[in-house]
């Protein structure tokens, strides 16, 4: 099968088990511990995982515990895509000389630092090299293993440990990287993004992801409540509002045709996303409005080059 | 507890026993604690799904959860998300 | 059995083919460069039943084996200098993973400045990676010695990674006479790998997790008794192939060390050219000999100390600078087993041949000069720096 046809699931659909089970040590409310906890109900247990260092694998494996009731490996930080690599074709050769049966499903999970910035490298020569696989990023937006430092995904305008709001710079200074324009550009089969607020998407798109006879990637914004500073509670609305106001589109692209999953008629303006975290407080304040005018009209920019793609309006 | 010494242990690290950490109690760390209303719930399995730990039991025979004090961390997505507000957050 | 012409690295091209490996993750590098062509060509002409991962970067070239490895496949990589120094993070990973890899590196100075040549810079850089480290002489060895590395790296007791390493350029470049095993006999000698343990749906386990202060600490000592357990694994391999192949092999090869006053100890090409000169001395009337360490980690001690208990003076020929420190790594190793053993020898460490830097009869013939010098106390120097101008 070259293309995957979307396959509805429904919630009762899914099955009772997980592959990544309770005992783990993410923080409460974790919206990375969501995002693996999804894709894992959707591939199933003939499923290997290659995990970046980062706090899904510090988390769930502390010795002598892991959470993992699927394969699982973590080698280190920068190079999940290269070892998924070596797993793929390491099972096409086994395969070939009759030493191997199964035919199991490949799904790399790198954090936004491991992705976006020191991955990207591995990543792309994966992706160039067309490795059957799913590279899932969840992306909390700055590296929150080692304490909430700015990355590459970080938001314009947040605040973390190496991007402070000071009294001269107020915070990020930089926009988010496209990291599914990148993914786009080597031409894989499918790409798309995801929030994990967004179950049904979301758990849809990894089924239909692991159904290509290629690379695959998926970036899934999972939000953190410890780095982007709001109530535990509040994990899955935050993500929400993410979509809502149009900062997080959801869309897919297969094959390079770009498709819109989620679109929003209605979205809220960006300072009811903004306002609900600590983050990015210091925009609230007057002599950053212009600031929060800029996210706004780059929200706008980026959606109307979006729906373009999409062509849509 | 003693802990194993070198000799004794799997080589290289790895862990041979599979979702191990269910020996690994994370509802210690909870303050408030969800409990759930029958009488409202309708089974619509948002909170089961939105669990981070995986501490929302479904029961698919009686249609019903069950919240597993032993792993939830006592975040509250689950009531936060429950349609219905079946779900209510309780100081321990 | 055949005798072929072959480079260094075409022998170790050959070897690869002959022993039936699964997985290549390579990226090219000057010497390592014909390595990866070769096998590309087998590849490409199905005379090898394996998949070639053209990955970005040693780093990754690496990270692919690791993943390969894990699955239990047979898997191969090479590299050089700056490939292995950027390797050297997940070098540490593969071993403390116990993953069988055997990885060619064809030895080549280190940058800066950049430079192309032979030198031990580079694996002397990572020696203490956990990896087993076999030194070669020639084509013959880097041939011999691929086919071995996969039965000592696969050995389940003993399951870590094993470099081969040729001088750049010298061996790796050069054509020389190299006699080639029966396809079958390789096979026979090498069935394939049972590994200790796997990435398996069915049988799901955790590689690679999270560890504290509780636990990190015995894992390292279980890595250290793996590789130190190795020396058994690795003698009878090579007992083993020397019945399949005719030719012997040892952890360390000497020359005239029964009577020998001045001992020269060195690693890798310039071996031939000690013995070589060594001889001739020796028909002269000189009491001199040679110690060619052929397995680097682990450090085969007793086999050194049996061989260099009755010398006056060794002169210890490092191909790389350990900087800062109080002798070359080769020289370290050497003065350290002498302590251990309570032996009282003197010791003139040589830098040599850095950058390339040709090494002739006639600097050999120094060294063992400066060692008589030594054992006479005309000179006071500990380290001296052979063929560099002032």
């Amino acid at each position: 099968m070259v293309g995957g046809e979307r396959i509805m699931v429904t919630l009762k659909e899914l099955p009772l088990e997980d592959y990544i089970v309770s005992g783990h040590r993410m923080c409460a409310g974790c919206g990375s511990a969501i995002a693996a906890r999804m894709a894992l109900k959707a591939a199933g247990p003939n499923t290997i995982v290659v995990n970046a260092t980062g706090c899904l694998e510090v988390a769930t494996t502390i010795y002598p515990y892991t959470s993992w009731r699927v394969p699982w490996i973590h080698v280190a930080f920068e190079n999940a895509a290269a070892v998924a690599s070596g797993i793929e074709v390491a099972i096409k050769v086994l395969t070939r000389k009759n030493l191997m049966k199964q035919q199991p499903n490949i799904i790399a999970f790198g954090g936004d630092g491991g992705t976006f910035d020191i991955g990207i490298q591995a990543l792309s020569g994966a992706l160039e090299r067309g490795h059957r696989f799913l590279y899932i990023c969840y992306d909390n937006e700055a590296y929150m293993n080692t304490g909430i430092q700015r990355s590459s995904a970080t938001p314009l305008g947040a605040a973390t440990t190496t991007s402070p709001s000071g009294r001269v710079i107020p915070g990020k200074k930089e926009w988010k990287k496209d990291l599914i324009g990148i993914a786009v550009a080597h031409s894989i089969p499918y790409a798309a993004t995801a929030c994990i607020s967004y179950w049904s998407d979301y758990i849809n798109k990894v089924k239909k992801a692991l159904n290509f006879n290629g690379p695959t990637v998926i970036h899934v914004l999972s939000p953190c409540q410890l780095g982007w500073r709001f109530d535990p509670s509040e994990t899955i609305k935050i993500g929400r509002l993410a979509v809502q106001t149009r900062i997080f589109p959801i869309y897919e692209v297969e094959y390079g045709k770009y498709k819109l999953n989620i679109n929003v008629t209605k979205p809220l303006p960006v300072i009811e996303y903004i306002k609900v975290q600590g983050r990015f407080r210091h925009l609230l304040e007057p002599q950053n409005s212009h600031i929060i005018k800029d996210i706004q009209e780059n929200v706008n920019l980026q959606w109307s080059r979006l729906l373009k793609l999409c062509s849509i309006g | 507890m003693s802990k194993t010494g070198w000799r004794n242990l799997p080589i290289a690290g790895i862990i041979p026993k599979a979702g191990s950490s269910l020996e690994y109690k994370t509802g210690t760390w909870r303050a408030f604690k969800p409990v759930v209303d029958e009488s409202k719930c309708t089974f619509c399995l948002l909170c089961w799904i939105y669990c981070p730990d995986g501490a929302v039991k479904r029961f698919n025979s009686n249609k019903k959860i069950s919240i597993d004090y032993d792993y939830c961390k006592g975040c509250g997505i689950c009531a936060s998300e429950c349609p219905v507000k079946a779900i209510s957050m309780v100081e321990e | 059995m055949r005798v072929i012409g072959l480079t260094g690295d075409e022998a170790v091209a050959y070897a690869v083919k002959q022993c039936d490996v699964d997985v290549i993750a390579a990226y090219p590098i000057t010497p390592q460069t014909i390595i990866v062509e070769r096998i590309s060509d087998f590849v490409a002409n199905g005379e090898i039943n394996a998949e070639y991962v053209c990955v970005e970067s040693e780093h990754s070239a690496l990270s692919a084996c690791i993943g390969a490895s894990a699955m239990g496949a047979r898997v191969f990589t090479a590299t050089a200098s700056q490939g292995l120094a950027l390797m050297h993070e997940i070098l540490y990973i593969a071993s403390s993973l116990r993953l069988p890899i055997v990885m060619a590196v064809v030895n080549r100075a280190l940058s800066a400045p950049i430079n192309i040549h032979g030198d031990h810079s580079d694996m002397m850089g990572s020696r203490d990676c956990g990896w087993i480290q076999i030194y070669t002489e020639n084509a013959q060895e880097a041939y011999d010695i691929t086919i071995q590395a996969f039965k000592i790296a696969e050995n389940p007791t003993t399951s870590l990674p094993v470099t081969v390493n040729l001088d750049g350029f010298i061996i790796s470049h050069s054509m020389e006479r190299v006699e080639i095993l029966d396809d079958d006999d390789v096979k026979r000698f090498l069935p394939h790998r049972s590994p200790l343990y796997r990435l398996d749906v069915e049988n799901p386990i955790t590689i690679g997790p999270l560890c504290f202060t509780d636990y990190y600490f015995e894992f390292k000592r279980q890595q250290a008794e793996a590789i130190e357990g190795s020396y058994k694994t690795i003698m009878n391999v090579m007992n083993e192939y020397s019945k399949v192949s005719g030719r012997n092999y040892k952890f360390i090869d000497t020359y005239g060390i029964e009577d020998a006053e001045i001992l020269i100890i060195c690693m890798g090409s310039t071996c031939g050219t000690a013995r070589f000169t060594a001889k001739r001395l020796r028909e002269r009337g000189e009491k001199v000999g040679i110690i060619k360490v052929s397995l680097y980690r682990p450090f085969p001690c007793e086999e050194v100390i049996e061989a260099i208990k009755n010398a006056e003076v060794l002169v210890v020929m490092d191909r790389a600078v350990s900087f800062g420190a109080p002798s070359g790594p080769l020289c370290s190793d050497i003065k350290n087993v002498l302590y251990d053993f309570g032996l009282k020898i003197k010791i003139l460490n040589i830098i040599y041949g850095l950058g390339g830097r040709d090494v002739s009869q006639n600097d050999i013939e120094q060294a063992f000069k400066l060692g008589f010098k030594l054992k006479l106390g005309d000179i006071k120097d500990k380290v001296l720096w052979l063929g560099v101008r002032e």
